[in-house]
């Protein structure tokens, strides 16, 4: 019997569907079995960032209307090894062509076959979110160090802590920009923390190459040298209970070169 | 008949007291009937002097309850006399409704939360909040409310209009402060010094914002052993 994690965030273009492709990715490499479930129904991305965009046939609205069974939707990741499937969202249709009901019994029903099945939540509280919590065991909220963003995953903790078959969130701190925290110019993993209260479960530096790495259709955690990617199978091994230590931010850059770059003034 | 009109007669007892005079209304018998006595008594009872000051009147029922109709024909029937002032009409009862909503109103509700954005909190009485009330979140109250932890977000104290109430938190920087209907001008204020402990209150139809150790003084009420009521 799998775990379904739900990734939400309230505000929209904090990275949900980054941080859900990439944790799914990363779980995948760790070796357990990972279905991902896009529930952006219309507006969807998550094939988009996966690269498995043009081998949709069916899709999850096709599946909860009964035109086809529950596998022939699911798109395989040929970079695993049956490790890693996608349940692509209808384009066509809108959130209200599925009800948190449905969305419970079709999560239930992955459950079976899955270790973990993450679910990209769309950006509001109205029906996406509904429905893309109703079949959630765990949620994580995505934020970034904005205070619209913090103050979005405020409202959305505060309802996810009213589910009451949802865990208590854990939060993963986006796009942070180190020069920017230290300089004052961002909020820090303090003020986000003590102003949220829940528990912190990764952060991820914003880095260019996370942009690039979506447009092509390859999840970041692919690269094993990017700090992000590293950030993302960090957040995946705390997922399975390992304690990793959440590494501080300012990671000092290695090596002759860098000290060299650092004491110009040359940002890396 | 005569009996019954002497009996009738005692339904109403006036005295007069330093601070005016003082009707004693019977409580057992019919309303109408102490309506009737009433408007007798007093009609026999005026002295038309011109010019002279109006007369303060206390009303007691007794162990009767005078409903809010009631109450407005007794008025009626005394200011119509254009001779009185009514200070206050007095009941030794109350309904149950009123009973359970004043001690609903004295009672302290405590709870241990952070309220989020979008939250709201509402208690009858004071509300003892353990925990932070995050931007955009919302706590009010009918009496005070003291927050043990960080006030961001919207605090009403004394809704239904008590003025007394105060709002205490140990950081406060609310982003909203009222008090019974008095809304805080300028809560820009909050942003440049902020002290730990500190409370609202309202002095001179404004909220002041000072150190919490103040409130002794000012609103001593807040001291005590037992329930207020």
């Amino acid at each position: 019997m799998g775990e379904a994690i739900v990734i939400t965030s309230g505000k929209g273009g904090v990275g949900k569907t980054t941080t859900s492709a990439n944790l799914g990715t990363s779980l995948a490499i760790l070796g357990k079995k990972v279905c991902l479930v896009d529930t952006d129904i219309g507006l969807r991305n998550l094939d988009v960032v996966m690269g498995l965009e043009n081998r949709i046939i069916y899709d999850l609205v096709d599946v909860v209307e009964g035109r086809c069974k529950l596998h022939q939707a699911l798109v395989k990741d040929k970079r695993f090894d049956d490790l890693l499937y996608l349940l692509p969202a209808a384009q066509t249709s809108d959130k209200n062509a599925v009800t948190p009901a449905q969305m419970k019994q079709l999560i239930d029903g992955l459950k079976q076959d899955y270790d973990y099945i993450i679910i990209d939540c769309p950006a509001g509280i109205e029906q996406g979110y509904k429905n893309a919590v109703a079949g959630a065991d765990k949620a994580i909220v995505v934020t970034t160090p904005e205070v619209s963003a913090v103050r979005d995953a405020d409202r959305i903790i505060g309802l996810l802590e009213k589910e009451e078959n949802v865990e208590p969130p854990k939060l993963v701190i986006n796009r942070i920009r180190s020069h920017m925290v230290k300089s004052g110019e961002m909020l820090d993993i303090d003020d986000i923390t003590s102003h949220l209260s829940i528990d912190l479960i990764g952060i991820v530096a914003d880095d260019d190459q996370v942009i690039k790495a979506s447009n092509q259709g390859e999840p970041i955690a692919l690269d094993p040298n990017n700090r992000a990617s590293i950030a993302y199978r960090n957040i995946a091994r705390r997922i399975l209970g390992e304690s990793v230590p959440l590494k501080p931010l300012d990671e000092e850059p290695k090596g002759f070169v860098a000290k060299i770059k650092k004491f110009f003034g040359v940002r890396a | 008949m005569t009996a019954m009109s002497n009996k009738l007669l005692q339904n109403v007892i006036i005295k007069g007291t330093k601070q005016g005079l003082t009707l004693h209304l019977d409580d057992s018998c019919s309303f109408q009937m102490l309506m009737q006595e009433l408007d007798a008594k007093l009609s026999a009872n005026i002295r038309t002097q011109e010019n002279s000051p109006l007369i303060k009147v206390r009303v007691h029922t007794g162990n009767r309850y005078v409903d809010e109709k009631q109450e407005a024909e007794l008025k009626e029937l005394i200011l119509k006399k254009k001779i009185f002032q009514i200070e206050e009409i007095k009941s030794n009862v109350i309904t149950l409704e009123e009973a359970k909503r004043m001690k609903e109103e004295s009672e302290m509700t405590s709870v241990c939360a952070i309220i989020r954005s979008g939250q709201v909190i509402e208690v009858p009485g004071d509300l003892l909040l353990i925990g932070d009330v995050n931007p955009g979140g919302q706590v009010s109250a009918g009496g005070s409310i003291f927050v043990l932890g960080t006030l961001k977000g919207i605090a009403h104290a004394g809704k239904h209009g008590k003025l007394e109430a105060v709002v205490t938190a140990s950081v406060l920087k609310p982003s909203l402060l009222k008090i019974g209907d008095i809304i805080n001008p300028t809560p820009e204020n909050f942003m440049q010094e902020a002290h730990e402990m500190e409370c609202a209150y309202v002095e001179d139809g404004q909220i002041i914002i000072d150190k919490l150790q103040v409130l002794k003084r000012k609103r001593p009420h807040l001291h005590k052993f037992e329930g207020g009521f």
